[in-house]
C-alpha cells in the first residue's frame, strides 16, 4: 500500500468489496434472522455477530459496529433496529419488513407458549437459580462480543489512543458512575464526534495535497 | 382490583407509542416508566405480576423487548378474570398484547429505518462519517459495560464472587473461543439450578 492509500484506508473502510457473501433472498434472510434470534437468551447481539459477520461473512465488522452505532442512537430495541437495517442494506424496505417479522415472530411464540405454560411455577427456587445463572452467562457473553468488536477500531480515524481514551471514559460513565445514557452522549460522545470530523478534514486535505 | 378493559386499548397503546419514541438505549430503558403507568396509576398489575413478567421474558429466546408483549397479555388476562375464567380474558389478553407490540415497536423502528436510510444516501458526508467512527468506541464500551451492570445488579464480587466468576470466564470464552452459545447459557442455567450461583 502506498502512504496516500495507508491515510485514506479509515475513509475507504465504508466501502464494501463486491465479492463478499450476501443473503441470496428474503427467505434465506427470514429463516437466518429467525434461527440468530431463537438462539438468543438474555440478549441478541452475541449471536448476530457470530452468525452473520463470522460465519456467513454477511457484514464485515466495521460495517457491524456502524449498523450497531446506528441502532444503538435510535430509540427502540437495538437488535430489533439492526436487524431492520441489515435487511434495508439487502433488499430495500421489504428486507427491512423481513428481517423484522424474522427477529419477533418465532420469539414472540415461545414466549407467549412460556407466559401460559410456565405460569405457575416461575417462583421455584430451581427455576429462579436458572434464571440468575442464565442472566450471569449472558451478561459474560454481551461484555466478551463487545471485546471481540475492539479490532474495528484500528482503522478507525480517530487514532487508536483516543478510541482507548474514549471507550475508557463511556465505560466509567456508564458502569461505574451510571451517568445516563443521553448525558454520556453529550458529554463524550459529542466531542469525539468533533475530534473525527476534524480528522477526517485533515486527511482529506493532506490526501489532496499529495494528489 | 383491576379495572382494564377494551376501552383501555387506546389508552395502552398511547402509553407504548410514547415509551417507543423515547426508548434510547433499548425498551428496557422505560421500564421505571411502563411500572408507573400499569401498577402505580392504574392498578392493571401487581408488582410482583409487573416483576415476573419481566423475568419471564428475559429468560426465554429473542429480544429482551418481548417482555412488553408478556406485560400487556398479563394486564388482559388479570382483568378478564384469569386464564380459568372461559374465553373472554383470553380474547382480552390477546388484544392487550397485540396492541402493546405494536405500541413499542413501529415508532421506533420506523423512525430508524429513514435515519438510516438517510445515513445510507448521505454516508459521503463528513459528518456522517464522522458519527459513525466517533460512535464506534463508544457503543463498544456500552456492550461492555452493559455485561458488567448486569452482572453488578446481582451484588458486588464479594457478595457474589461465583456469579461473577461465571460471568467473566463466559466473556472470555466468546472474546477467545468459537465455543457455541448455547453451551454458555446451559452450563449457566445448570448451575443456577444446582445452586452454585
Amino acid at each position: 500500500m502506498r502512504p496516500l492509500e495507508d491515510a485514506l484506508a479509515p475513509i475507504a473502510a465504508g466501502l464494501r468489496p463486491a465479492t463478499l457473501p450476501r443473503p441470496t433472498s428474503l427467505g434465506s434472510l427470514f429463516w437466518a434472522i429467525s434461527g440468530i434470534a431463537l438462539q438468543g437468551f438474555g440478549g441478541v447481539l452475541a449471536v448476530v455477530q457470530r452468525e452473520l459477520v463470522e460465519k456467513k461473512q454477511w457484514l464485515t465488522t466495521e460495517e457491524f459496529v456502524e449498523d450497531w452505532a446506528v441502532s444503538q442512537i435510535m430509540p427502540g430495541p437495538n437488535v430489533v433496529n439492526l436487524a431492520l437495517i441489515i435487511g434495508d442494506r439487502y433488499f430495500g424496505w421489504r428486507g427491512a419488513l423481513v428481517a423484522l417479522a424474522g427477529m419477533l415472530t418465532f420469539p414472540l411464540f415461545v414466549v407467549m407458549v412460556l407466559t401460559i405454560g410456565l405460569a405457575g411455577i416461575g417462583h421455584l427456587p430451581a427455576v429462579q437459580g436458572a434464571l440468575r445463572g442464565m442472566g450471569a452467562v449472558s451478561a459474560g457473553l454481551i461484555c466478551g462480543t463487545g471485546i471481540r468488536l475492539v479490532p474495528a477500531l484500528r482503522s478507525n480515524a480517530m487514532g487508536r489512543l483516543a478510541c482507548a481514551l474514549i471507550a475508557g471514559l463511556v465505560f466509567i460513565a456508564i458502569a461505574l458512575f451510571k451517568v445516563p445514557l443521553a448525558w454520556t452522549l453529550l458529554g463524550i460522545g459529542l466531542p469525539a464526534f468533533f475530534w473525527a470530523l476534524h480528522r477526517i478534514r485533515t486527511l482529506a486535505t493532506a490526501a489532496q495535497e499529495l494528489a | 382490583m383491576t379495572g382494564f378493559g377494551y376501552g383501555n386499548l387506546l389508552d395502552l397503546l398511547g402509553c407504548f407509542v410514547t415509551l417507543s419514541l423515547l426508548s434510547v438505549g433499548g425498551a428496557i430503558t422505560t421500564v421505571p416508566e411502563m411500572h408507573r403507568y400499569l401498577v402505580a396509576q392504574n392498578s392493571w398489575l401487581t408488582d410482583s405480576q409487573f416483576s415476573a413478567s419481566i423475568a419471564l421474558a428475559q429468560a426465554a429466546p429473542g429480544p429482551n423487548v418481548l417482555f412488553v408483549a408478556v406485560l400487556g397479555w398479563n394486564v388482559g388476562m388479570a382483568s378478564g378474570g384469569g386464564p380459568d375464567n372461559g374465553p373472554l380474558p383470553w380474547a382480552l389478553a390477546s388484544a392487550a398484547m397485540a396492541v402493546s407490540m405494536v405500541g413499542i415497536i413501529i415508532p421506533s423502528t420506523t423512525l430508524t429505518f429513514f435515519a438510516a436510510r438517510w445515513g445510507q444516501r448521505n454516508r459521503e458526508r463528513d459528518e456522517v462519517r464522522a458519527f459513525k467512527q466517533s460512535m464506534a468506541p463508544v457503543v463498544i464500551a456500552l456492550l461492555v459495560a452493559t455485561g458488567w451492570l448486569l452482572t453488578a445488579s446481582h451484588g458486588n464480587p464479594q457478595q457474589a464472587p461465583l456469579l461473577w466468576l461465571l460471568t467473566v470466564a463466559s466473556a472470555v470464552l466468546v472474546w477467545k473461543t468459537r465455543i457455541h452459545l448455547l453451551w454458555l447459557i446451559g452450563a449457566g442455567a445448570l448451575a443456577g439450578v444446582l445452586g452454585l450461583v
